[in-house]
């Protein structure tokens, strides 16, 4: 009798404690609602299962408890019962998936005009790359990496002087235009993720990733690192800047080169 | 160190090595393991791997701090914990576990393939013997996976050679590696990692049918569908890695491929869990101890399974991977959810292990405050994950998109996890009280079905069955047959005059 | 990982036959009375010896198909160098097929029951494979005198690993080959020294089968296969 009661009481406080709790997921500033809405469904469905089947059982536990004189049925096997259950699941299962794979493929394919920045992780810091007037990227190497190349952009390509560099771990993008965001590291794995942005990915040394979003509003974020990557792990942080797009102009034209950056320091 | 000691050193073994040394030749009429020295062995192997990996505390940099996923390049290098001594040891000790495991798996293995009793067939075997058996024919086959990745690791931090570390620069300094492929070393961990959570979970589902099924008095729901639910997710889980990786930088298209096998697999489990609690529909439900804690199993493990439908969706996963929203996931599906199956095993079998009952009181306290405590612990973990806290992080600063409120509920969660650890001592205490002073069991305290309980000693003797091997007649789940006198009939009665099994 | 999707066909398919043929869609509880607990070999219980080592066999694939599949993984990276083998290795694969050939000639004589060819052909078996071992290792040595060191190239580092965890393979079978030669000499023989010979052969036939494998890694010949299974990947 309690045992039932309390089975029962676990899933509604399960339910109220999500309807009432304060800890919402973070307030999207993307074009991830995408996401955001899989992440409704799935909780949707998953719930129903979730509520139907420790009900059921919280009733079973109620009204078949022992009893004197109490015996059981006989029933080794219903098999229209189990296909309609398995038929069941398998298409809640099928309308969970269907979804999800279709913004997964729209996840990983960017939009041709999206901008491209370059996000580069070492233990324990951000740097940023931008590909400057020409629009591309110059190659990169570790073994170009030294005391004044931390991103090891290769000296002899020219695609790669007007590059710029920002290495105060502070990265702005203009709102309301696709980015891709390619990600490299120099020497172990990290994660760019920011929580407000829900898309992230690995940095992997020796190939380079990517991830796309475009963001909505102008406001200050943070950058976490999530791939655990040694003692400094907790405090690789980065800040993302979504700026209006004269702001964006002002920062962008105040950004070094790293032509430039090779000049200063080699006097 | 923690999750690797949880999941294999204890889960694994517990699983496997205590419960399937203990219950594998009682339950299909055997007098011991077919292998009795390879079995010895296999022990002594385990118990020097595990002095190994404890030795690591006490090396020179202490044990390694590479998480249990142990991935490089980070694991091999200066900026994480225990890259002198304690990497090496971890790796060696686990190749000497995976090396001691297969001798014990193949025990298994070929005891429930060979060494059934008389009339034991495969179908009759209680789904405990099904579940541990297909476990253990999928760790065979997964933790090769392990041990690959394990020497190619040990060979890249004492060699040099590059199997997985490709050309860095670490904290300025060049190293000498060059071409590896992280993303290798995560294939081959995953290939091993996933259907280890399989691994630990089929043997819990067995046994959670089982004490279902006895102490509801009432057979299983639909035998042959938990059957092929088990093969099914044993074979489905060898092909499911990937989800671990959706965002690791594997090419996105396998995304697909492994979403797809991942939800594909959630079909079979739901319907064991469907068929789990149509066992109680009409039963004759008996409040004890095990039950309690089959069904705190059910609550657990329906929440935690249904948490990973997020995780393996692969665009779900995308914002919650690497938060607590997985933490609180595998902790719930993977951790609560089979210890409780450990201790409902324990307090349902104790009676055959020593001959003495444990004291039922102390083990519904014990069930209680474990039971919710853990749910309470890991039920609003999911939510700190929803915010988007990262797993692995000692320190948040000041990150402003976490609100302060979650701080308190950070504390609870601590507090709660300390309370819960120290009730723990009941259950000892409780054990070892009854050890002396347990209320005698007699051979069937349970009134079970199953061969393990029909023994002629209790404990069972050297050899568990006397001087004849039990012949079975029927299948384990007789209980409440129509027209039989009792309200169970044992596997190893002969069949009445005028019975007929339907 | 094209090899491990024909690895799990190919042992799941074997799995399943074998689940069929025992039953696995009967429903037990129709079932009455003592029924035979076991199908095929005349309802006897298989050979737990046999049974354990073809287990084995599939756990020792396993490995080995993981080890082929992160061959080709890496074989991809821009680094890799295949190092000019050893020219020892052929007459290794020629001693490997003598040993291999020997124990069939054994275990085909222990079942004759003509002890004095077994116990001939057993010792030529182990002195072949004592051949190979040693061949093996002298390879590594003038691969390393030749400086190519495990830590020089990916490539070299896999014909390291390959053909050591093969050689421990062998290792752990000499034991067993080498127990065998023993009873062989102590006991009378019968059906079961008949039966630990067979094992051997089989045993070495994989070994064989293996090294063949590896084999065309090494030199290449597999080369065009990788090509076509990332080509399937990409």
């Amino acid at each position: 009798m309690a045992v039932a009661l309390v089975m029962a009481l676990v899933v509604v406080a399960s339910l109220l404690f999500h309807f009432l709790s304060p800890w919402r997921p973070t307030q999207i500033e993307s074009n991830w609602g995408f996401i955001d809405d899989t992440l409704t469904l799935t909780f949707i469905v998953t719930s129903i299962g979730f509520v139907a089947v420790i009900l059921f059982m919280s009733y079973c536990l109620y009204r078949f408890r022992h009893q004197p004189g109490r015996r059981s049925t006989y029933e080794p096997e219903n098999r229209r019962l189990e296909l309609l259950l398995g038929g069941i699941t398998t298409v809640a299962v099928i309308a969970l998936l269907a979804p999800g794979l279709l913004v997964w493929g729209r996840f990983i394919t960017p939009p041709g005009d999206a901008m491209e920045v370059e996000a580069v992780g070492a233990q324990w810091s951000w740097s940023f790359r931008l590909p400057g007037a020409d629009n591309r990227f110059g190659s990169t190497d570790v073994r170009f990496i030294d005391a004044n190349n931390a991103l090891g952009v290769n000296p002899a390509d020219p695609r790669g002087r007007d590059d710029l560099i920002i290495s105060n771990g502070e990265l702005h993008l203009p709102a309301g235009k696709p980015v891709k965001v390619l990600l490299r590291s120099i020497d172990v794995l990290h994660d760019f993720y920011v929580p407000q942005i829900r898309a992230k990915m690995d940095l992997v040394p020796g190939m380079e990733t990517y991830f796309w979003f475009t963001p909505t509003r102008t406001g200050q974020f943070e950058i976490l690192c999530v791939a655990y990557c040694g003692v400094g792990h907790p405090q690789m942080r980065g800040t993302l800047i979504i700026d209006s797009g004269s702001d964006y102009q002002n920062w962008l034209a105040a950004q070094q080169t790293f032509a430039h950056l090779r000049k200063a320091e080699a006097f | 160190m923690h999750g690797m000691i949880m999941v294999v050193y204890m889960l694994t073994a517990i699983f496997l090595g205590g419960f399937g040394n203990y219950l594998i030749p009682l339950m299909i009429g055997a007098r011991d393991m077919v292998f009795p020295f390879v079995n010895m062995l296999s022990y002594w192997v385990y118990l020097l791997a595990t002095l190994v990996l404890a030795a690591s505390y006490f090396v020179p940099g202490g044990p390694t701090g590479a998480g249990w996923t142990l991935y490089p390049p980070q694991a091999i290098l200066t900026g994480t914990p225990g890259h002198e001594w304690g990497i090496i040891l971890m790796l060696s000790s686990l190749i000497l576990f995976i090396i001691g495991f297969t001798m014990g798996g193949l025990n298994y293995v070929v005891t429930v393939l060979q060494a059934r009793t008389r009339g034991m067939t495969l179908m009759r075997m209680p789904l405990t013997v099904w579940g541990i058996f297909t476990a253990a024919v999928m760790a065979l086959l997964a933790f090769p996976g392990l041990f690959v990745a394990c020497v190619m690791l040990l060979l890249d931090r004492t060699l040099g050679t590059s199997f997985f570390v490709p050309a860095i620069v670490e904290m300025g300094e060049r190293r000498d590696y060059s071409g590896g492929s992280p993303i290798l070393f995560q294939h081959l961990f995953w290939f091993f990692g996933h259907p280890e959570v399989y691994i630990v979970a089929l043997p819990a589902f067995g046994m959670v049918s089982d004490l279902i099924s006895v102490h509801a008095r009432k057979n299983i729901f639909g035998y042959r569908m938990m059957v092929w639910a088990i093969l099914a997710i044993g074979v489905l889980s060898m092909v499911v890695w990937g989800h671990h990786m959706y965002v690791s930088g594997m090419d996105p298209l396998f995304g697909f491929f492994f979403a797809v096998t991942t939800l594909a697999i959630a079909v079979p489990t739901a319907m064991k869990v469907y068929n789990w609690v149509v066992t109680l529909w009409r039963a004759d439900i008996h409040f004890t101890t095990p039950m309690l804690f089959a069904l705190g199993f059910l609550v657990t493990f329906v929440n935690g399974g249904i948490t990973g439908l997020y995780l393996g969706n692969v665009i779900v996963d995308v914002p919650l991977s690497a938060t607590l929203f997985v933490v609180a996931h595998f902790h719930m599906v993977m951790g609560i959810a089979p210890v409780l199956v450990i201790f409902g095993a324990i307090y349902h079998w104790f009676p055959k292990i020593t001959g003495r009952m444990m004291d039922e009181r102390l083990g519904k306290i014990h069930f209680w405050i474990t039971f919710l405590g853990a749910y309470a612990i890991f039920f609003p973990m999911h939510y700190l994950g929803l915010l988007g806290v990262p797993r692995r992080f000692y320190d948040m600063n000041d990150a402003t998109f976490v609100p302060h409120s979650a701080v308190g509920l950070n504390i609870f969660m601590t507090t709660m996890a300390l309370f819960v650890g120290l009730s723990q001592l009941i259950f000892f205490y409780n054990v070892f009280k009854s050890l002396r002073h347990g209320a005698s069991a007699g051979g069937n305290p349970w009134r079970a079905a199953s061969l393990e309980w029909q023994t002629p000693e209790t404990p069972p003797g050297h050899g568990n069955w006397g001087k004849r091997l039990p012949v079975v007649y029927r299948w384990p789940y007789g209980y409440n047959i129509p027209g039989a006198p009792d309200d169970f009939v044992p596997q190893n009665a002969p069949l009445q005059k005028g019975e007929h099994a339907t | 990982m094209s090899v491990m999707a024909f690895f799990f066909i190919f042992v799941f398919s074997v799995a399943l036959a074998f689940l069929w043929r025992e039953g696995v869609l009967e429903a037990p509880w129709l079932q009455e009375g003592e029924i035979a607990a076991y199908h095929g070999n005349g309802g006897r219980p298989p050979n737990a010896a046999k049974t354990a080592l073809f287990i084995f066999l599939g756990v020792a694939l396993c490995l080995f198909s993981l080890l082929c599949a992160a061959f080709f993984m890496r074989m991809g990276s821009y680094d890799w160098q295949s190092p000019p083998l050893p020219r020892i290795l052929w007459f290794n694969t020629a001693a490997l097929v003598a040993s291999s050939g020997a124990l069939h000639r054994a275990s085909a004589a222990a079942k004759e029951a003509s002890p004095q060819r077994m116990k001939i052909a057993l010792w030529a078996g182990a002195v072949a494979s004592l051949l190979f071992f040693f061949g093996q290792l002298w390879a590594w040595r003038q691969m390393i005198a030749e400086g190519f060191y495990a830590s020089g190239n990916p490539a070299n580092a896999f014909f390291f690993l390959l053909t050591g965890a093969h050689a421990l393979h062998l290792l752990g079978g000499l034991v067993a080959l080498f127990r065998t030669i023993a009873r062989a000499a102590l006991e009378k023989p019968g059906k079961s020294l008949a039966a630990t010979v067979e094992l051997c052969a089989i045993y070495w036939h994989f070994l064989l089968a293996i090294w063949l494998l590896l084999l065309a890694l090494l030199v290449g010949w597999a080369d065009n296969l990788g090509v076509i299974c990332r080509r399937l990947l990409t």
